[in-house]
């Protein structure tokens, strides 16, 4: 197991490079996600209002 | 086929479709990922002269072609935009530019995490890596130049036209290689020839390529519900949600 995070020697290259790849494309996944969200309940906040 | 197309470029049912699709992509996305990164991380040896550095491709180089892939689509939903104003295409355009973005830093980022132990330098002003650059400030220019107009439907006319004329980077980063005498390697998967790396890496790299793929249109079929619900906020589809 130390063996596979060790990388041969690599892992200060190989982890932040998937790491970074992680973290980019959670990103783009959960903004828009969150963005969607907001606009729906502004949305519905401003039909409840003109009722 | 033109009524198909034509009822997939309506807003309200697209929003609907791509609001179906998404579980299903991402299911379909975990699964490819998985696999791919249980091969590429796991079952591949590795490599005779890189080591475990070489494991990097398996991110690099499935971003480095959706960052070119995710071009060529905005670039043809440019000329879709001009010659028929279709709004969607405008919601496509606009909607991949971050993802295409961010595909592109990556690229650049994993190759020069790669170009450290393996070249024994982080950057070098090469022909591959520059026009890769390039390619990021075209994205960042689109998005800027888009941000920058306030009538969405004149600033998608204004991105189109950037995002054709750009489009003369694309062959350019392809074939860098080939035309200069540059410091990254040839193409080992994309040519006519039998690929030339080890089935026990090609068949995960092959995995991570589909996974980014199925992650783009998941990613963007989000993102354009986001940019729908703003755009169309005063149609009745959307009061009607």
């Amino acid at each position: 197991m130390a063996e596979f995070f060790y990388m041969g020697g690599y892992a200060a290259f190989v982890w932040p490079s998937y790491g970074l790849t992680a973290i980019i494309l959670w990103l783009n996944w959960y903004l828009p996600r969150k963005q969607h969200e907001i606009f729906l309940r502004q949305l519905r906040r401003r039909n409840r209002a003109s009722q | 086929m033109y009524l198909w197309f034509h009822k997939l470029g309506s807003p309200p049912h697209f929003y609907r479709l791509a609001g179906k699709w998404i579980p299903w992509l991402t299911a379909l996305f975990l699964m490819l990922m998985l696999a791919g990164l249980y091969g590429g991380l796991i079952v591949a040896p590795a490599d005779y002269q890189q080591g475990d550095s070489y494991r990097i491709i398996f991110v690099h180089v499935p971003s480095a072609w959706m960052s070119l892939f995710i071009y060529m689509v905005m670039a043809f939903c440019g000329g879709v935009i001009i010659v028929w104003r279709m709004k969607l295409a405008e919601v496509v355009l606009i909607s991949s530019a971050p993802i295409g973005a961010s595909f592109t830093f990556l690229a650049l980022i994993t190759g020069s995490l790669w170009g450290k132990p393996m070249w024994g330098t982080y950057w070098v002003w090469d022909a591959r890596l520059t026009s890769e650059l390039i390619l990021l400030f075209l994205y960042l220019g689109i998005i800027g130049l888009h941000n920058a107009i306030d009538d969405k439907r004149m600033a998608a006319r204004a991105v189109a036209i950037l995002a054709l004329v750009g489009v003369v980077n694309i062959p350019i980063i392809h074939f860098s290689v080939e035309w200069w005498n540059s410091l990254h390697q040839g193409p080992t998967v994309t040519k006519l020839d039998e690929p030339s790396i080890h089935y026990s890496m090609l068949i995960p790299l092959l995995l991570m390529a589909l996974a980014f793929q199925v992650y783009y249109v998941l990613a963007l079929f989000q993102k354009c519900r986001a940019e729908l619900l703003q755009r169309e906020r005063n149609s009745r589809w959307v009061e009607e949600l």
